[in-house]
Formats: C-alpha cells, structure tokens, sequence
C-alpha cells in the first residue's frame, strides 16, 4: 500500500526550522530523511521512518510554494493564503536570503550574469555547496543586484526596503551588489585570504566615501529610506578623475622627499620596523598614490584589491611589519599630507586614505 | 423594494501578469447580483490597480437578497479580443441581513480561479439598507440567525429550543448537462459553484422561514451537506435545531449596537415580523410561550414549499410502535404524557398533531444544564437506496423550485423530485425514533446525516442518541445559554420524581427505560454515584460529555476501522449485497468499539460516529469516539481470552502469553489515562442484577425494512470479564489488531469531543489543520483481513504523523478529531482528517488540583459521605502522583471553557507590523483563553479546483494542498472582511477529491462551514472599555489597508 497523496495543512503554516535549513542546504527529500535519521529525531520522538519520510515531503513542498513569495518578500507579508506569524515570516526571508561564505567568495565580483550560471556547477563542486543552493543563492544577488540598480537612495537601505532583510545582510547584500557591479576582481590567487567580512567592511566604506552620494559631507549613517539624490552602486566618476591630482605627491620628488623626512621624523623609535620602512617608503607611496591615480580606468578599477595587495599588503607583509606598525605608518602617512605646504588637494586626500587605510588595515591579516 | 445592496469596488493587488508584451493588465471589475450587472472603468497597465469605483447600488428582493451571492468577476480588458477573465470572488451577504451580525463587509479577498487558483486580491466594500415590508406571505426569511454551533452559542441565551428543522432542494447537476460537452471546464465549474450557492441559499432561507413559523429566530447546529449524485442530480440538504435566543446582556456590554436583550431585539431597523410574539419571547413574557414550549416536534405549514417531506408519504412505524408494551415505570409514563399533552396542545386538532408530531430531534451536542436528563443510547439507522435518475418530462412542470428555475438561464427544467429525497430521509428518522422510543426515550439528541454515494448506490445513515429531555425546564422559559447556569443545579430544581436529590453528574446515565421490561437484554447496576438508580455498564452516546459529568482520569480516541469486500453488481444486486454486509459491519465495528475500551479500561464513549463508506468492490466503517470512565458506571471488567481447543498445549500457552499481553495494555493504559477509581465494596452497590448474558445497546437496524427493528445480539460472554473466543485465525488477527494500537506520544492527548475529558488548562495556542492521505492498494491478494490491516495501518500512519508535525506543541491535545473515508477509485481510500491542537499548561494543573484537594480534604473532614460525589477538580500531569487522594475524579464542567479563570492568560505574540490580521480557525465552539462577544454570520462556502498541468502543480499532492491552502485563506478573508478574528465550529464537510495523472487531470471540491466571530483574549478583555465599539475598528483598518 502506497500513499499516492500526503498532505497537511494547518491554519497556521507549520514552519520546522531544521528541515527549512535542510531545505535551504539544496539536499532532495531523501537525503533529508537520511540526516534527519541521523540526528537522532527517531529516537527522540519514537517516530517512524515512514512518519520522517511524509514530514519531510510535507515541508518541503510548502517550502516550494513559499518560494514563490519569497522572491519579493513584501508579497509574503501581503498574501492571505499563508498565515505565518510575523517572526516566523521573518526568519523566512532572512534565512532564505542567507548565502554561504565559499559561495560568496567564488562569486563577489563577477558579473551576475548567465555566463557565471554555467561555473555554478565548478563552484559547487569546489565549495562543497550543493548545486541547488548554489542556485538560490546566485539567483538571490542576482534578484537583488536587478531591483537595486538603477534606484536612487542607499543602497542598503533600499535592499532593506524592497527584500525586508536584516540591517546586517542588508548590508551585506549592498556589499554583493556593489562588488558586482564595479565587477572587483578577488578570485585571484593572492587574494584568497580575504574573507567576505573583509570584502564587505570594504565595499561599506567605498560605498559611504567614494560613490555619488558621499558627496556634500552626509552623515556616516544615512537614515535608511532616505530619498537623497544619492547614486551609492558606482563610484563617484568625478572624485576618481580628481584623484589624477594625487600623482605630484610621487612624481613631485621634493615633495615625497617631504612627506617621507615627516613620516619618518614622526615614527621614529616608535616603530619596530622603521628600518624596513624607511628602506620602502618610497616604494609604499607610489604604490598608493598610482592605484589612486590610475583610477579612472575600468579596468584598473577591477584590480584595485589585487593591487592593494601587491603594492602595500604584500611587501609589509614580506618584511613583517606587525598589524600595529602599519596602522601607526599610515596613520602618519596620511597626516603628513597636512603639512606639505605645497599640496593643495587636502580634501580629496582625506576622502581618498581616509577609505583606503581602513580597507587596508582590515586586510592585513594573514 | 425591501432591499439595497451597495457595492464598492476600491483596488487590486498581486494581479497575475495578463499581457506578455507589457509584463501588465489592464484589470477592470464586473460586480454582478442577480441580472444586474456594473463594470468599473478599465485600469490601466498595473498589476496593482486602484479603481475606487462610485457605489454601484442594486435594488432587490430580500428573497433574492438570501438567495443570491454577490459576483465579482474581474477581467483583463482586451481591444482586440475577447475580455480575460483573471477570476472571481463570490460573497455571501446573508451575515448582512440581520442586525446582530456584521453591519459591513469589508476587506481585501482572494480573487479566485477554478483552474488557476487564487491569483491576486481584491478590496470590496459591501453594505445593505433592508426596507420594512409586512407582507405576511412572504418567502424571505431575513433575521433568523444561522450557526453551526452544536450548542448553545456562547454569548446567547436560549429561550426556547423548539426542535428539528430540516429541508433539502435537487437540482440537475451542471457537470452532467449535455451543455458540458461544449463549454469550458471553467464555465462548468462556476456555473457548477454559482448552482451551490444559490441552493444553499435557499435552502437556508426555506430552513428560515420554517424557523419563524415555529416562533423561533435562529437555528444552531445546522448542518448542509451536498449529495453529488452525479447523473441524477444535486442534492443540497440541510438540518438544524430551531431556538429562540436572547442575546445575554453581559456580552451586550462589550458591544454598544445593543445594550440590553429585550431592547436590542426590537431594535432589528427593517425586519419584517409577522408574528409580534417571535421576538418578545424573553424571560419577561413567559406566558404567551408556555403553549409552545416543548415544541421539539413543533409543526409548521408543509405546504408552503413544494421540496418538503410531504408525511403522508411515511409508511406505517409512525408513533405508538414503541410505546406499547415496553414502556414501564410510572414516573416514565407520567413523564412521556406531559410531554404528549404538551404536544397536543400545541398541535391543535388531533389530526394535526398526528401528521405534525414531527422528530423529536436536536442537532445539539452540548446542552445547557439540566437539558439533559436520561441518556438511552446510541440510535442509528441505515438504508441503501438506488440513485435513478427521472425522465418524466410529466414531472416537468409540476417540479420545482421556481425560484432556481427562474435564475438559472441555463436549467430549462429539474430532473429530479425532492419528494423522493425527502421520503427517503423521513422514512430514516422515523426508524430512529422508534428506536427512541424503544429505548425509552422521548428524543434524540446530537442527531445527524450522513451519505455515502457510489455510482448509483447510495447509503443514507441516520445516527443520534436517544434521550429524555426535561419538559418542564423547558418550559419556564429559562434556558440558559450555559454562561450563568451552573447555580441551577440544585436539588429540587426537578420535577421528576425520584430524581429530586441526586447529586449532580450521574443523573444522565441512569437508565430512561424499565429495568424489567427492557427493550433488550443489559446488564444493569446501582449507579456508583448515588447508589439509588439503575446504570448500564457501557453506555455509548454521540453527543458531547455533559458539563455536570464527573469522569476519573483522562479521556481518549477510540477507533473501530474495518473493511469488508464486495463483488461488484449492478443496481439492485448492488444494493442488496450492500444492504447484507451493513449489519454484519455493524456488529463488528461495535464489538471492536466495546474491546478496545474496554482495553482502554474505560465505560463509556461519547461523541460515537459511526461512517459506513460504500465503494465499488468493498465497503468501509470507521466508528470513531472518545472513550471516558465515568463515575457512575460501574469498572470495566477484564478481556478474557477463550481458546476453543483447550488440550494443545503451545496452543494453550499462546493463549496465556496474549491474556497476558491484554492484561498488561489494560494495565498499562489504566495508568496512562489516570483511571484509577475508588475502591467501593461491593455490599453499597448491592449485587448487580442477575443478567446471563450482557448486552451493549446499539440499536440499529439497516435497508429498507424500517418497520423493523433488527437488534443484534452483541454478547460476548459472562459476567465481569469480556470473553474473547479464538477459534479461528480471524479472531486472532482481531485480537492482534487490539493490540497494534499505539497510544499516542506522552505530551500528546487526542479526542473526537469539544474538549478532553481531564483537562481544564487550555492555552491560548491552537492549531487548526486538515490532513488528506490517499492510499493505492495493491490489487493482489486483496482479502478482508490485509484490507482491515491496510485501513488500520492507514489511519494509524496519520495520527502518528499528526504527532510528530505537532511536537513543538507538546503539551497538547488534539481534539474534534474528524476523520472521512471515501474512496474515490477502485483501489483508492482517501482518508481526510480536520481537528485542533491545543496545548495545555500541565504546571497550572498541578497548581489547581492541590486547591481543590485542599479544599475537597476540608470538606471531607465535615462531611465523610459526601468525599466519593464531590466532583475533585483533579487535572494530573501524567506522573499522577497526588499524595492527597487515591481517587482522580475531574468535573468536566471545570473543564469547559467559560472557567475563564482556569485559563492561563498568555498574550498572543504581537502582530503589530503585519498587515494582514490573524484569524483563528477552530473545529470548535470555543477559543481558549478568549471569549467571543459576537457572532458576525454563518460562513458557507464552495470551491471547484480543477488543473490539466498535474505534474507542473507538483503532482495530487502540491495540487491539493495549495487548493486546502487557498480554502482556509478564503475563508479567512471572508471572516477578516466581516470584521471577525476567527472562525469557530468549523467543519470541511466534503472533500471530493478526482484524479486521472494519465491526461495530467485532478478536479477537487470542497465544501466548508463555521460561524464567523469576534473574541477578545480573556487577559485583553479588563483594557478594552465598555465603550470601545470593538467592530467600528475593521472599516479602518480596511482603510487603512486600501492606502497601501
């Protein structure tokens, strides 16, 4: 005897979390079962396989028919078929939008499009993520990355808006979205050691600084649905032309001859590396100063990690400046600027290291 | 002109994406009522349209009012071709037509498609303005109020209870007209939907006027159910009791429209009221009702509607068969003449009284205290009946509803005559209340009916429990609507004789026929309680347990599941196969009934459902009860085991290791359940009465010999202990499937009652849910016992998966557990279950006992005798560990939920930023934790789903499960926009479900049921203020919703 139909449905949508997550994870029915057996939830309840079975078949497909509505979360909110309590909507959505470090890593920056679909299957592989969620997830940045777009306003905000997320994956998300659209490149070997965290803390500080909507000095922390003219998916075009500026401070040799007699007057004894540094600073400083100026092409745009790396983090790293050296160093470096009397570009310095020496310090780490 | 409907239509939201092109639709609304119809502007290019249309005001006919649903279609306007329909939304304006319900429907609803399901919603704003007409001959019945309820509902008051209405119209059935064959299977739906709705409407409103002709102005427990006879025809069929109510003024307070009963039911503005005495027939004005009091069998004009049961048609067994010779005893002849001469009076000439002396019946299950006063049994009966469809086109123009005739352009004629229907049911109740009569008794009491229909079979199941009712409390017009009415239990408070000075809480049991001249063998003893009156020792009942019954321990499910095979015939072989097996299923649903309680060690069952299912090659019955020991009947005795070859020895043996297995479930579940009654010697009961054989008292009797009583002889044996023969492998298999029954999971309590016996600690947390499985059997060796173990297996798998899904609310119970068979193929069973989980709080229950333990020791000190009949308001945890008194005895009453402070007040989890508002779907007539201060209508709805994309919808499955999704969204959409929070008495009364995956095809129907209200939690009831006009709050927020 077979069951050819198997259903329950409750006034109230049961939601079970494990087998949400389950669910989530990209595993079929069956190899849902076969985990939920493992966790011991026989035992526990004095269930059967077959209970387990029809349970698991049951969520599931309710799930299938939440995800529909999951897609634009306000519909969840606003549909009558489903009463789901508002916590439980909640954590829905949230988990829904949830996306796994591996995968985030092997996608931030590429172009959300359907050419990366077809390396879903490699990532998955590579990740240990199944193909499934993989899916979901690439299917979520993409869904995401095409409602925000083109809208004005922040762009956390905005994804906190329409997608109804958590302040924190809104931001998340804002980091997603803006990595992919300036389509920064971090698959690239070296810059495998940085983690999303460290992608995002960056993408956050580019998207308050140096995108459109940085201008005319707005508080750090925009109120959320606010509707200022303000651009935050590219970078302010304007502010990377300017940054063109920022070359004298290397090919002006007697102003980065300065700058180093002031760095190196302010740092001395206060440093365990000084020697080190003082033998590089010459190198450290064209090295920032040329991925500033060099910014204003698309394609140096993308490598602005990977240049990052090469130009600062690496030969620090070589030379074992500890974390707190380097923080002291550019926090000196970019001071000094103050006192180059010969510098005009005050502003468009700050607005330039200000960002800079907060992404570089979180990546200097191993 | 006696009626304005107002209709408004104001947006859309969610449409579906109607043109490729632009990814957009030009949505525009057909708002029809009648013939009537008006269209809103064409909205352009959105999926969120915002028509905020003028009022488009149909004038009408109240009848039509009744009659009709609202039609909202909305379509996507196409300049080239035709218009698209997206879908529709049907309303019932009936919850508008009386004063007391809604005053407004408003809200956003689902716009629905048959075959595409819901897709988008609607904002609708309906109103009525009723004129005053006094036409005495009219055929509205706007005013009487409709529940499902099967007790009195909570915050009214019964007056009068006059007794049974019932009535049924036929109709052809659209899916079989020859118009089929061309139309769309959409148009065949609506129009099949738009049939029902209509029907149902008239049905009520037939249903309503019988009511005011019997001076009442309401009907609880109302029942519809749908035959789908297929070829020959559509039946909507629908029972009730008819009342009068007083709305109690404690609940008047909460709602400023009506400040005191009396003034509140003149206040009725429009309400056309031939007869004054209708509606000043409150507690004031006794005088004028005392003739009508005791009206069970309350007569009403037959002649004014051409579908009624025309009498004259019943044969023979009318009255007097049972009253003959087997009713003795003096106080119960003094008893039943009251209640004759009663009737009598009422009836007029003793002609009339004949042809009217109807059925005593009530649709209630819980009554109001001291209703109640015997209980005999469980009486049921059956006949099997061929469907034949009738070409006479003579018939034609004699037939009918008109009124159908009238507004259905595309029914030229009715196929089919009521009358036939109609005798075929009072043909049925007859042979029930003869067997009332049989057993003693004047009524029935929680009476219902059932079919069952395959091809051209159809079984038509009457089953109730016959009782004797208290005339004279009926007749001083003080029938409480339970709230305040636990004082009236006093002694002396009775009239009947012997009864004066019983403690509350065994009267009930106590048999209402002669011991010594009774309708069959029983085996009777002193009532445990009172020691004064004779008690069975099982008593079985479909009614719910009295609030004033004390039972010890904990109640639980009890299911008999059986199939039986049948050769497949044709027309009357058919009917005669059928007509041969039922006694024989009978008989042995109901000794599984009697072993497993017995295994249960319990003595009585309350709200007993026996189903009798009828398929092409077999038939199925599942009885399903809830098993209670009670007080006043005496302890079960044992199983015992018999072998019939007692000189094998391994056989032997086997026999000592299953006695004991036996021993061990009884024991077991003794334990379980908290059964464990006090020790009372045996000289206070007096030795029983000396009884060889013993008896169970089911009557029934089944096909179409209703002059005749068929009693079976259900004796298994001796005295005490319940002998159990093995003499065949047969008889094994019944004694391992006994045994195969798993008690559900600790935490977990299950019932078919309102509420478990044994615990009186309801959370606010409940869940409502319907499971449907359908199994394939496989079609090799296919015998009576792998069937019954398929069955058993089948409905065991379900309630286990039940508790498993419903772990996290541990603990808890399930109660009104429902469950329907019907097997839609040849080898399908389709098994559907609706039922309620609510939890309990298990640390307040130890809280409560120690009180009253306390209270009860104090008591005990003063008064020794009194210790055993105090109801202890005990409610263990199921450690059961009371050093304070050995005996667990609960009163059910404590149980109920008007002990509001019994409740734990747990505040619902805020909602605050949804916008959609919760509402609560409950198969029973109470909230926990909440009391409902309004009754807003009865919701009755009808849903056709139908797809030709199976596997694209996720197979039966996803196909059925989004449609039950999208029925409880409907109908919670409906209650939302009638300003209520909840749906309660909620029943799914069918749920037909077809598949054929070779062509990719499923059709399903659902029919469902429930009285819409407004509760208010017990812990919010002390902030909001008298004042507060708790349903002004919905208009707003429907605004509210609109700005969005």
């Amino acid at each position: 005897m077979t069951n050819e139909l198997d259903i329950f449905v409750g006034n109230t949508t049961l939601i079970d979390e494990d087998v949400y997550r389950l669910w989530l994870d990209g595993y079929s029915v069956s190899d849902a079962v076969g985990l939920r057996v493992r966790s011991g939830i026989l035992e526990q309840t004095g269930a059967t396989a077959g209970v387990l079975q029809s349970d698991t078949m049951d969520h599931y497909r309710t799930f299938h028919m939440l995800e529909r509505l999951l897609h634009t979360p306000p519909k969840l909110l606003h549909q009558l078929v489903f009463q789901i309590p508002p916590s439980r909507q909640a954590l829905l959505i949230e988990r829904y939008y949830a996306f796994d470090e591996a995968f985030v890593r092997e996608v931030l920056g590429k172009k959300l499009s359907k050419g990366t679909k077809k390396d879903l299957d490699d990532i998955s592989t590579k990740t240990g993520v199944t193909l499934k969620s993989c899916r979901r997830q690439f299917d979520n940045f993409k869904r995401v990355f095409k409602v925000v777009e083109e809208m004005r306003g922040s762009l956390a905000g905005n994804i906190q808006q329409h997608f109804l997320l958590s302040d924190r994956l809104a931001r998340d998300y804002a980091a997603v979205v803006f990595f992919a659209n300036n389509r920064f490149e971090t698959g690239k070997k070296k810059l495998q050691y940085l983690t999303f965290g460290d992608l995002a803390f960056c993408a956050e500080l580019m998207i308050q600084n140096w995108t459109p909507g940085a201008v005319g000095e707005q508080p750090p922390d925009p109120p959320p649905y606010s509707q200022v003219d303000d651009m935050d998916v590219d970078l302010d075009k304007e502010f990377l032309q300017d940054l063109k500026e920022l070359k004298v401070l290397v090919a002006d040799k007697d102003l980065l001859d300065l700058h180093k007699s002031l760095v190196c007057t302010a740092l001395r004894g206060k440093l365990s590396v000084f020697p080190e540094m003082e033998a590089n600073f010459k190198n450290l400083s064209r090295g920032l100063v040329n991925i500033a100026s060099k910014l204003t092409h698309t394609k140096d745009v993308r490598d602005l990690f990977v240049d990052l790396v090469e130009k600062f983090i690496e030969p620090c790293r070589s030379d074992r400046w500890p974390l707190n050296d380097v923080r002291l160093f550019l926090n000196q470096y970019s001071a000094s600027v103050h006192s180059l009397d010969g510098f005009r570009h005050q502003a468009l310095w700050d607005r330039y290291m200000v960002t800079l020496r907060s992404c570089l310090l979180r990546m200097y780490h191993d | 002109m006696p009626g304005k409907l107002k209709v408004k239509i104001v947006a859309g939201r969610h449409l579906p994406v109607m043109d490729r092109a632009s990814d957009l639709t030009d949505a525009f609304v057909e708002v029809k009522f009648g013939n009537m119809t008006f269209k809103t502007d064409v909205y352009h290019k959105s999926l969120n349209p915002q028509w905020n249309s003028e009022w488009f005001k149909f004038e009408v006919d109240d009848e039509d009012l009744q009659d009709e649903p609202l039609q909202i279609t909305v379509l996507d306007h196409d300049t080239y071709s035709a218009n698209d329909a997206i879908g529709k939304v049907y309303i019932d304006i009936d919850p508008l037509l009386y004063s007391e319900a809604a005053t407004v429907i408003s809200g956003w609803f689902p716009i629905y498609d048959t075959i595409h399901g819901i897709r988008g919603e609607i904002n609708v704003v309906v109103k009525v303005d009723l004129f005053n007409d006094l036409n005495r001959f009219r055929q509205s019945s706007c005013g009487v109020k409709f529940f499902c309820t099967t007790s009195i509902p909570k915050c009214y008051r019964a007056v009068i209870i006059h007794g049974f209405v019932e009535e049924l119209v036929v109709n052809e059935d659209p899916e079989y007209q020859w118009i089929d064959r061309i139309r769309t299977p959409r148009a065949s739906n609506e129009a099949r939907q738009r049939l029902i709705s209509l029907m149902s409407g008239e049905l009520q409103r037939k249903i309503g006027l019988k009511v005011l002709e019997m001076r009442g102005n309401a009907v609880v427990g109302y029942l519809q159910c749908f035959d789908l006879e297929g070829e020959s025809g559509l039946v909507v069929r629908a029972i009730g009791t008819a009342c009068t109510l007083d709305k109690l003024s404690s609940t008047a307070a909460f709602l400023p429209a009506c400040n005191s009963p009396s003034k509140e039911m003149k206040e009725i503005p429009f309400n056309e009221d031939p007869n004054p005495n209708t509606h000043s027939s409150g507690p004031s004005t006794p005088l004028k009702n005392q003739t009508y009091s005791f009206s069970p069998s309350k007569s009403y004009s037959r002649q004014s509607s051409s579908s009624d049961t025309d009498l004259s048609l019943t044969p023979k067994t009318g009255m007097g068969s049972g009253s003959a010779g087997k009713e003795g005893g003096p106080f119960k002849a003094l008893l039943r003449q009251q209640t004759q001469s009663a009737l009598e009076q009422r009836g007029g000439s003793p002609h009339r009284f004949c042809r009217n002396r109807e059925f005593p019946f009530f649709t209630l299950t819980a009554f109001p205290p001291g209703f109640l006063v015997h209980v005999g049994g469980v009486v049921s009966a059956r006949s099997v009946k061929l469907l034949d469809r009738i070409h006479n086109p003579a018939f034609v123009g004699i037939m009918g509803n008109t009124r159908s005739y009238k507004l259905l352009d595309w029914n030229s004629f009715n196929s089919d005559e009521p009358e036939t229907r109609d005798a075929w049911w009072a043909e049925i109740r007859q042979e029930i209340k003869s067997h009332a009569k049989a057993l003693g008794c004047h009524a029935v009491v929680g009476y219902s009916e059932s079919t069952s229909i395959c091809e051209e079979v159809c079984i038509l199941s009457a089953s109730g429990t016959a009782a004797v009712l208290n005339p004279r409390f009926l007749q001083d017009g003080t029938v409480e609507g339970c709230l305040e009415q636990r004082l009236s239990w006093q002694p002396g408070f009775f009239s009947i004789g012997q009864e004066e000075n019983l403690p509350a809480g065994c009267g009930f049991c106590h048999i209402p026929y002669d011991e010594l001249n009774m309708p069959f063998p029983a085996h009777l003893t002193y009532c445990y309680s009172c020691r004064k009156q004779k008690v069975p020792d099982v008593l079985f009942t479909t009614i719910d347990l009295p609030t004033d019954a004390t039972v010890i321990g904990k109640g639980c499910l009890i299911q008999a599941r059986l199939c039986r095979l049948k050769k497949k015939a044709q027309a009357e072989a058919n009917a005669t196969a059928i007509s041969n097996l039922l006694p024989f299923m009978e008989y042995e649903v109901h000794t599984q009934l009697m072993n497993k309680l017995k295994l249960k060690g319990m003595n009585a069952l309350f709200g007993l459902r026996i189903q009798i299912t009828v398929g092409e090659n077999m038939l199925m019955g599942l009885a399903s009860a809830t098993g209670v020991y009670l007080t006043a009947l005496p302890t079960p005795g044992g199983i015992q085991i018999a072998g019939k070859t007692p000189n094998d020895g391994s056989y032997e043996q086997h026999i000592s290791h299953m006695q004991k297995k036996i021993n061990d479930t009884i024991a077991k579940n003794k334990e379980l359940y908290e059964i464990n009654p006090p020790e009372i010697p045996e000289e206070i009961i007096g030795s029983p009465i000396p009884e060889p054989r013993q008896r169970s008292r089911l009557l029934r009797s089944q096909s179409e010999s209703s002059d005749e009583v068929i009693e079976l002889d259900l004796s298994h044996g001796k005295k005490d202990a319940f002998v159990l023969e093995i003499d065949d492998t047969d008889a094994m298999e019944d004694v391992h499937s006994l045994l195969t029954d798993v008690p559900p999971p600790s935490g977990f309590y299950s019932c078919n009652t309102e509420i478990m016996p044994g615990i009186n600690n309801w959370t606010s947390e409940i869940q409502m849910f319907t499971s449907v499985r359908v199994s394939r059997l496989s079609n090799i060796n296919l015998t009576n016992q792998t069937l019954n173990k398929n069955f058993n297996d089948l409905c065991e798998n379900l309630l286990k998966s039940l508790y498993f899904k419903l772990r996290s609310m541990i603990p808890c119970c399930l109660c009104h557990v429902n469950f329907t068979v019907s097997l839609p193929e040849d080898e399908l069973i389709q098994v559907t279950v609706t039922a309620v989980a609510i939890t309990f709080d298990k640390h307040q229950a130890v809280q409560t006992t120690k009180t009253h333990v306390e209270k009860s020791l104090q008591r005990a000190s003063t008064d020794n005798e009194e210790l055993l009949q105090f109801p202890l308001e005990l409610c263990t945890d199921s450690l059961g560990s009371h050093p304070f008194s050995p005996a667990k005895a609960v009163s059910v009453e404590k149980a109920s939920p008007l002990t509001e402070g019994h409740f734990r007040q747990r505040s619902a989890p805020a909602c605050a930023n949804s916008t959609v508002g919760v509402v609560k779907m409950t198969p029973l007539s109470f909230i926990p934790g909440a009391k409902i201060t309004k009754y807003l209508g009865i919701i009755n709805m009808f849903f056709i789903r139908e797809t030709t994309s199976l596997r694209e919808e996720g197979g039966v499955s996803g196909f059925l499960h989004a449609f039950i999704a999208e029925v409880f969204a409907m109908v919670r959409a409906h209650v939302a926009a009638l300003g209520g929070n909840a749906v309660v008495s909620y029943i799914m009364k069918q749920c037909v479900f077809m598949e054929n995956p070779n062509k990719n095809q499923a059709q399903c129907l659902i029919n469902v049921s429930g009285d819409a209200v407004i509760f208010v939690r017990e812990s919010e009831l002390e902030i909001i203020s008298t004042q507060q006009p708790i349903a002004s709050c919905q208009p707003a927020c429907g605004g509210g919703e609109i700005a969005t």
